[in-house]
């Protein structure tokens, strides 16, 4: 029990956090694409598009950050002051992107500031996302069981390398997301920045894996080890399939599967970042099992969540469906 | 420069928790407001109360956004900065945030989209449920959270070991001592803030004499709330009260100013506590009456603040004022009610253009008084992070001084643009007031319909400017 728990709930979380990666991802995809639309109801029907699940979508975040408090409160207690501006600007980017929403609507001559504060929020928020996740695959200075680094350990080339990464990757999300959900000039437009935004992505993705192995002699040591390598080796394979079926459907006018593509190639990649870390949580100091809480607070938590989040994923689920369909110009409660 | 980390995170902690308070306590209320309206619409029929739903709906929205984004913000500050108070109470406080972001932040947050984008779309019985749902995500949500709280103002259910606190029985931990009492005070705070609101909305209405059925109708429904609530919370802040003397004795020394425990208490009316010379200057007081309200005896006697040493009272001057400004708010919320009662009763309520002009002018009365509860129980909390447990002095993250002296300046900057926006935008909205043609009533059954209509009475509403 002891040696499982840990286990199960480094996977409720990876879980909450890829739900939060892709969902959020194409709200604050959207937020990048916002500047090359054309005009304010081609903006309209952006955001329209994003308007009844960013809310739902960001709790996926809360649900990351309070599950790493409740199962692992060490490696929160590490990772989050290691991070200590990042994490503070993502929230501030957030803080931004989300008023914006509401504040659009009602903001007569300051419109255009929210477009920006829309914009801006989005950047800043996948960026710092991304600097958080290259700086935990760097590494965070631990001694004694708390952080012992300094503000700026998490500024690195790579780290800055992956902000740019997950930016391109979260645009290549929200443009697939527009060529399923709008219709007219905003798709079209979308689907050529899809395109373009696939190649960035790939291109973030094979400059990492590069980078990772050659940088960090245990995530060579993982991929590149016998028997590892044998288990291992269709990981970019797949990647390289998915990639270019995403560009086949995006050629071929679909509007799900480039969404579905962009998806997978999300869970691909996150895959790659959980095979090169597992089992640690705070690399390369501490595994999941000398983070966690004890027993009897994971379990109370995880009665819990076995009954929940069966139950927020339906109505999650029965959302979607109720907005299902294309978004037409026009839309919308205000 | 020499900046004190500790008192830069205390400084943050209590900025981004004050701005963050300020919503819920609206939106609580304000979800269940929408609810019952769009509830009495589908049952009557009548158009006033769609109309209602419908400009409420609206300013819902920006709150709740608000109170998200600041909301967000907090569940990482824990480990941003307050590390070390993580480690302590991580294994007996994340579970409690944990069930909060599970049961009450995915409800809320996804019947949010139905509730306000689904004009149109969903027939109406869905529509209305979905407000019912947000409303009833919120009292969860505060459930949790005041569990969370109260458990670090009394905590219960725990064992120590090695410092850090670990579950011995959650029924324990949840419905710590202080709970039951915190949980009824705030939420019908939360209820009564709103009610102030709306009362205020609604004086505006028939003051000016827009929208006459809609201005009254939330004159009478506020004034029903508050002569039914405000009484109602005087009791529960005395009940409240008294549990704080059984656990916390010192914080209520610090609120009645109450030096010495082998005397009676007085009730201070007004004075300047003095921490040096450990008196009162100024005093205004009511012999024997604190001993009355405390200990239900005219001679009984309850702790004083010099029953601990210095290092172990709160900050007195916070603690002290905070709490007359809360219950002063209480009073006059009160007297509000039932003059506005008599009023109605008289058949005189929608002609005295004084009260009209009064109950306009008061919508923030909630929002101070909340705030003052806020800092009164917090404040009064200090100098422990969790009483008994974990002092505030020893909870805070391993940061440097410049980091959370660049981070506070951020939230600073940020929450004032933000929010000062905000509360501009809602003004702008109840300025607007309850115009414009409502929503058609949706035909049931076409969730695909195109919402032009409702989006052409958004138009209507958003283009008009606004009168004077």
């Amino acid at each position: 029990m002891e040696w499982y728990l840990p286990v199960i709930w480094a996977a409720v979380i990876g879980i909450a956090v890829a739900m939060y990666v892709i969902l959020d991802g194409f709200d604050l995809g959207i937020g990048l694409l916002f500047p090359f639309a054309k005009s304010e109801r081609e903006r309209d029907q952006m955001m329209n598009s994003v308007a009844p699940f960013w809310d739902g979508n960001e709790t996926w975040l809360v649900l990351g950050g309070v599950g790493l408090f409740v199962v692992f409160p060490r490696a929160y207690a590490i990772i989050m002051p290691a991070f200590y501006l990042p994490v503070i600007l993502m929230l501030l980017g957030l803080v931004f992107r989300g008023v914006a929403f509401e504040f659009r609507w009602i903001a007569l001559s300051s419109k255009p500031v929210w477009n920006l504060g829309f914009t801006a929020g989005s950047a800043i928020a996948g960026f710092c996302q991304g600097l958080i996740l290259g700086g935990l695959i760097q590494g965070i200075k631990v001694e004694n069981g708390a952080f012992a680094g300094s503000a700026f350990d998490w500024a690195t080339p790579f780290s800055v390398l992956c902000g740019f990464g997950v930016l391109a990757g979260y645009a290549l999300l929200g443009a697939t997301w527009l060529v399923l959900k709008t219709e007219g000039a905003v798709a079209e437009r979308a689907r050529a920045h899809a395109k373009l935004l696939l190649v960035a992505v790939l291109a973030f993705m094979a400059v990492v894996s590069l980078w990772t192995p050659l940088a960090f002699e245990r995530i060579a040591a993982r991929w590149f080890s016998f028997p590892n390598i044998l288990f291992l080796w269709p990981v970019p394979l797949v990647t390289a399939l998915v990639a270019l079926a995403a560009w086949r459907w995006l050629e071929a006018g679909r509007e799900l599967l480039p969404f579905v593509a962009a998806i997978a190639l999300f869970l691909l990649g996150y895959l790659g970042l959980v095979i090169s870390s597992f089992p640690y949580l705070v690399p390369p100091a501490l595994t999941v099992w000398q983070t966690a809480a004890p027993p009897a607070s994971q379990i109370f938590m995880l009665l819990g969540t076995v009954a929940l989040l069966p139950l927020v994923l339906a109505y999650v689920v029965f959302v979607y469906w109720i907005f299902r369909g294309k978004v037409r110009e026009g839309e919308g409660y205000h | 420069m020499n900046l004190d980390p500790v008192l830069l995170d205390r400084i943050q902690a209590g900025f981004t928790f004050a701005f963050h308070i300020i919503f819920p306590s609206f939106t609580i209320g304000l979800s269940a407001y929408v609810a019952t309206l769009a509830l009495m619409w589908i049952a009557t029929g009548e158009e006033r109360f769609h109309r209602l739903a419908f400009f409420w709906t609206k300013i819902f929205a920006v709150s709740f956004a608000m109170g998200v984004v600041s909301g967000v913000v907090l569940s990482y500050q824990f480990g941003t900065n307050w590390s070390r108070f993580s480690v302590v109470t991580g294994n007996v406080l994340g579970p409690l945030l944990g069930y909060e972001v599970l049961a009450a932040f995915f409800l809320e947050a996804t019947f949010l989209g139905i509730m306000l984008f689904g004009w149109g779309r969903v027939p109406a019985w869905l529509q209305a449920l979905s407000a019912v749902i947000v409303a009833f995500g919120t009292l969860l949500s505060a459930f949790w959270i005041l569990s969370a709280n109260s458990w670090m103002q009394t905590p219960a259910g725990h064992e120590i070991r090695d410092g850090i606190a670990y579950p011995a029985d959650w029924i324990a931990i949840v419905f710590n001592p202080s709970f039951p009492y915190r949980f009824a005070h705030m939420v019908t705070a939360a209820y009564l803030t709103t009610a102030m609101v709306v009362l205020a909305v609604g004086a505006r209405h028939v003051a000016a004499g827009r929208r006459i059925a809609e201005g009254r109708t939330m004159l009478r429904m506020a004034i029903g709330m508050l002569a039914v609530l405000a009484p109602l919370q005087l009791l529960l802040g005395d009940q409240h009260g008294l549990n704080t003397l059984a656990h916390q004795p010192v914080k209520i020394a610090a609120i009645e100013a109450h030096w010495d425990g082998s005397k009676p208490g007085k009730l201070v009316l007004f004075a300047w506590p003095d921490a040096r010379s450990e008196t009162n200057r100024y005093e205004l007081a009511i012999p024997n009456a604190g001993s009355l309200i405390l200990t239900h005896g005219l001679n009984g006697l309850f702790p004083g603040l010099t029953s601990v040493g210095a290092a172990d009272r709160p900050p007195l001057l916070p603690v002290f004022f905070a709490f007359r400004i809360m219950v002063g708010i209480g009073f006059l919320m009160i007297a509000i009610a039932y003059v506005g009662l008599w009023l109605w009763w008289r058949r005189r309520l929608f002609e005295t253009r004084w009260f009209l002009w009064l109950a306009a002018q008061t919508w923030w009365l909630g929002f101070v008084a909340v705030i003052s509860g806020w800092i009164v129980t917090e404040t009064g909390r200090q100098p422990w992070a969790v009483t008994g447990i974990l002092r505030t002095t020893d909870a805070t993250s391993p940061v440097g001084a410049p980091s959370v002296a660049v981070s506070l300046l951020l939230f600073i900057l940020v929450y004032g643009i933000v929010f000062s926006m905000g509360i501009y935008y809602i003004n702008r909205l109840i300025a607007r007031g309850a115009e414009g043609r409502a929503a058609e009533p949706p035909p049931a059954g076409t969730p695909m319909r195109p919402l032009a209509s409702v989006a052409d009475a958004g138009r209507e509403i958003l283009g008009s400017q606004p009168q004077p």
